[in-house]
């Protein structure tokens, strides 16, 4: 049986394993210098303080490997499930072949069990590698990603670990299912990339946000998640200002899954809905002067650093909760668990099938 | 004793439609039994009900005395050639052999590659570029040498041209006597199964109509014709399997054990392609007596 997988199997196997190759030695080849880069400008920047700055540069010259790398991590598990999962059954189905080989002296649970471990492992091992070897050479990317981009976040965490792995055996088992049901390669397939991505979907909005109670914190004001004040030109009225959705100080590449600007009772503060902030932010109002003071207009724009300071002081804060990336590896088993168990569901659901009811 | 099939009150439902129901039949070892039935009748059903891939919906079904396709012991004692006879088109027919050898454990590779040999069958070829006569054959090889006692065939032969048709049954034919296996073989032709079977079921309407020896069937089956004559008067101990009429004469087709003594009778002798034919015949033709009705 083992033999008669293979057999079948080997074309896709040895695609994807080629794949995998060409990958490998690509970010093989060119992590050592990425990471090398990373440690000379972090070496550059730290006396100067001005490690931001490197940060966005180094960052804006990857981002478009960064981006394809983390794609194909996220793509992956959806094409094992389209085209190993998928048709493992429902090919068999419509050329007849399952009536050749359950009828060979062996029973059609063993036959689907030497399918779905061998292929299921391949698939489990394929992804595996690809997210590992990802991960190593988008490390230094990572560390200094813009936040939406950080690695907490929905799509980056999923592209990154083990959490891949899960993805994969889960994608083949419901391939393999949704075959089964269906009975017909095409619409099969259909509906696995479907009901595949709508999990996708759904694990960060509804799920992944809850595994542990997030982190709430309040944090001064500063560079780090303001993007921007605004006061009228003429001056008087509010400051207001812009604060960032995706980034709290001192968690970086931490998941923020809401932000606000609150008064010093804690109440949070609106914006006056005049103007549009720059991208990820929202705008609070904040009722300190600006006709006098370090807010206010002195021939130019006001300084942020002093404005700043100053609005700390009075009490303001960015009231944030948040998913810190110290959780990330317990939310990545955690992640990996899940698909686990749904995996298992979904392989017990085909065993019982292929038993009772197909034939 | 036991029997090859052994069927009590077997049925098939899908849906609300019934493929097969109140199928009891016995069939004793030693037989190349033919299971004839129009299209649809159910033969498929019954076949796959007794290879263990369709589970029944009521009733049961012993195949050698076990439960059919519950375990790799059960399976290896039967045979079977599905409908249309599936194989892979992307494995050479060396590979097929290799893949029943690997998955059967009474495999008989000298005999596999002895029949390869003789059909003319070049390993090397893939099986998708076979012709139907030689697919065939190669699904049969794979039957026969997993040396099963039992081997099952689903129409091998319908989509055979004449010639094909005759290479392939004469071959199983050979097999089945070099080997003594039982062999359950369906088609919806008479003509397929009058040379080689020597046992016949019918199905028709997902029932079984007659099951039986083909030596004993024909003994006992008569077709009468005379000036016409009303069927209450036929002697009682005769059943009427069909019966037709012209305004000048009518002709039955009666079973019955007893030898026919009326001299006002002409008795016939029946050949099996009559025979089938008038059980096929009969309930389409209450349905046409209806219609007729009807219309009138």
């Amino acid at each position: 049986m083992m033999w008669l997988t293979w057999r079948q199997f080997r074309g896709s196997a040895v695609m994807m394993g080629a794949v995998l190759l060409i990958l490998t030695a690509v970010l093989a080849l060119t992590g050592p210098d990425l990471a090398a880069r990373y440690a000379a400008g972090i070496a550059e920047c730290v006396p100067g303080n001005t490690c931001a700055d490197f940060f966005d540069r180094f960052f804006d010259d990857y981002q478009a490997p960064f981006v394809a790398v983390t794609l194909a991590v996220l793509v992956l598990p959806a094409l094992i499930g389209l085209f190993w999962g998928a048709p493992l059954i429902t090919r068999e189905l419509e050329a007849g072949t399952h009536l050749l080989v359950w009828n060979q002296s062996i029973t059609r649970g063993r036959w689907l069990t030497v399918k779905l471990g061998l292929i299921g492992l391949a698939a489990m091992v394929a992804a595996g590698l690809c997210g590992l070897v990802v991960t190593w050479w988008s490390g230094p990317l990572d560390k200094s990603a813009a936040p939406e981009l950080a690695q907490m976040s929905p799509l980056v965490f999923s592209a990154r670990g083990i959490a891949p792995i899960g993805y994969a055996a889960f994608a083949f088992a419901l391939g393999v299912t949704v075959g089964m049901l269906v009975r017909r390669t095409l619409p099969a397939m259909a509906l696995t990339v479907a009901v595949f991505a709508a999990i996708q979907i759904a694990m960060p909005l509804a799920v992944r946000p809850h595994l542990l109670p997030p982190v709430t914190g309040s944090f001064e004001l500063g560079s780090v998640n303001v993007d921007g004040l605004q006061i009228l030109p003429q001056g008087g009225g509010p400051l207001e200002l812009f604060v960032r959705t995706t980034a709290v100080p001192g968690h970086a590449g931490a998941w923020v899954l809401s932000s606000e600007l609150v008064d010093p009772s804690g109440r949070t503060l609106a914006g006056s809905g005049a103007k549009r902030g720059p991208s990820s932010t929202i705008a609070g109002s904040i009722p300190v002067s600006t006709t006098s003071g370090p807010c206010a207009r002195t021939g130019g724009p006001p300084s942020m650093d002093a404005c700043m300071a100053e609005v700390n002081r009075l009490g303001y804060r960015q009231r944030a909760t948040y998913q810190p990336l110290e959780r990330f590896w317990l939310f990545q088993w955690i992640e990996t668990g899940i698909y686990a168990l749904l995996t298992l569901g979904l392989t017990g659901l085909s065993f019982w099938w292929i038993r009772r009811r197909l034939c | 004793m036991t029997f090859v099939l052994e069927a009590r009150a077997l049925g098939k439902k899908y849906g609300k439609r019934w493929a097969l129901r109140e199928c009891t039949i016995e069939i004793p070892a030693g037989h190349v039994v033919g299971l004839v039935g129009p299209n649809g009748a159910g033969k498929t059903t019954l076949l796959k009900l007794a290879g263990g891939q369709l589970e029944p919906t009521t009733g049961g079904v012993t195949v050698l005395g076990g439960r059919p396709g519950s375990t790799p012991a059960q399976l290896a004692r039967v045979g079977f050639v599905a409908q249309d006879t599936p194989v892979y088109a992307g494995l050479t027919v060396a590979e097929h052999l290799r893949l029943s050898a690997r998955l059967n454990p009474h495999w008989d590779d000298g005999m596999a590659r002895e029949r390869i040999a003789r059909l003319g069958l070049v390993p090397a070829h893939r099986a998708g570029r076979l012709s139907g006569g030689e697919r065939a054959q190669l699904a049969l090889t794979l039957g026969l040498c997993k040396r099963p006692e039992l081997l099952i065939l689903d129409e091998p032969v319908a989509s055979l041209d004449p010639l094909a048709r005759r290479e392939f049954l004469q071959g199983l034919m050979e097999a089945t006597v070099e080997h003594r296996l039982s062999v359950v073989l369906s088609s919806h032709l008479v003509s397929d199964l009058e040379r080689v079977c020597d046992y016949l079921i019918v199905l028709v309407d997902s029932r079984v109509q007659l099951a039986g020896e083909v030596d004993r069937l024909l003994a006992t089956h008569h077709r009468l014709t005379d000036p016409r004559r009303d069927p209450d008067r036929l002697p009682a101990d005769q059943h009427v399997v069909s019966a037709s009429h012209t305004d000048r004469q009518s002709t039955y087709v009666v079973r019955t054990e007893a030898p026919i003594h009326d001299p006002a009778w002409t008795v016939t002798p029946l050949g099996l392609e009559d025979l089938v034919l008038a059980y096929m015949d009969r309930r389409p033709a209450e349905r046409r007596r209806v219609a007729l009705e009807v219309q009138r």
